[in-house]
């Protein structure tokens, strides 16, 4: 269980991960029906969930023949005591922003 | 190293700050929020409107496969160029409501800027929920990468 907070930060650093994460906000829903909502290949998902799953962001239950995922907010929560992914988001962005402006000024 | 962009917030207090100083003078700083174009290319997002005055709207949105997956709007309240702009901001089909934006562009030297958006929610608990989906506010970029990625894989 070594580095267990940064395995967290890099699972929320891939942005499918982030994308299926924010699909699970308001509903549980099967593998199938989140690898819907992507253009890759269903075993692509199906990795990106078995990340989740074991960083411990995402809950698996067993529902007759189908497993439904859904959120954990408790580990979410803990993920907010730390501003720092959300830091990273703009960080990223503005970074893209200063890069933009840089070529644009020297065109 | 230290990083370039700042955030500070209290744990009782319902807003939030995000400085960052850039290698660029204030009027491309600006220009970067100003111009459609630019800010479509900087924020991963397809500009629908773009209104820069006192009482104008904007609205972009990100779509995926033809379905929209994303889509946030909101009014402008004050346009000064290359001193501040004050927004609403929405993320439409969420459970979070409107919040409000202070962005102030200030001048450090000929090509060093500084831009502080201070941030205002409704309450304490949508910040920390917003803290929670940090990339909530960025899932445009989120998608886009993801398109990027894909073709990359295909």
């Amino acid at each position: 269980m070594m580095n267990l907070r940064r395995d967290v930060f890099q699972a929320i650093a891939d942005p499918t991960r982030r994308a299926i994460l924010l699909l699970l906000t308001s509903q549980t829903m099967t593998a199938g029906s989140i690898a819907n909502n992507f253009d890759s290949a269903r075993p692509t998902v199906s990795k990106h969930l078995q990340i989740l799953t074991e960083c411990g962001l995402i809950l698996q239950e067993q529902q007759g023949r189908e497993i439904y995922y859904q959120l954990n907010t408790q580990k979410m929560k803990e993920i907010a005591e730390f501003l720092e992914p959300f830091r990273k988001i703009w960080e990223e962005r503005f970074d893209k922003l200063e890069n933009l402006m840089k070529n644009y000024k020297s065109k | 190293m230290e990083a370039k962009t700042k955030i500070s917030t209290e744990q009782d207090r319902q807003d939030l700050v995000i400085t960052r100083e850039f290698d660029l003078s204030v009027a491309l700083l600006f220009k970067a929020f100003e111009d459609a174009d630019l800010f479509e290319q900087w924020m991963g997002t397809k500009v629908l409107k773009l209104e820069n005055k006192k009482h104008g709207s904007y609205a972009f949105e990100t779509s995926q496969r033809g379905n929209v997956v994303f889509r946030a709007n909101g009014t402008i309240h004050e346009f000064i160029r290359n001193e501040k702009i004050t927004r609403t901001f929405e993320m439409e089909n969420t459970p979070f409501p409107v919040q409000l934006e202070f962005l102030e562009f200030e001048k450090i030297s000929e090509e060093k800027s500084k831009l502080t958006l201070h941030i205002v929610f409704k309450s304490i608990a949508f910040k920390n929920q917003l803290l929670q989906m940090p990339f909530a506010h960025g899932i445009n970029m989120a998608h886009n990468r993801l398109e990027e990625i894909m073709k990359f894989l295909n």
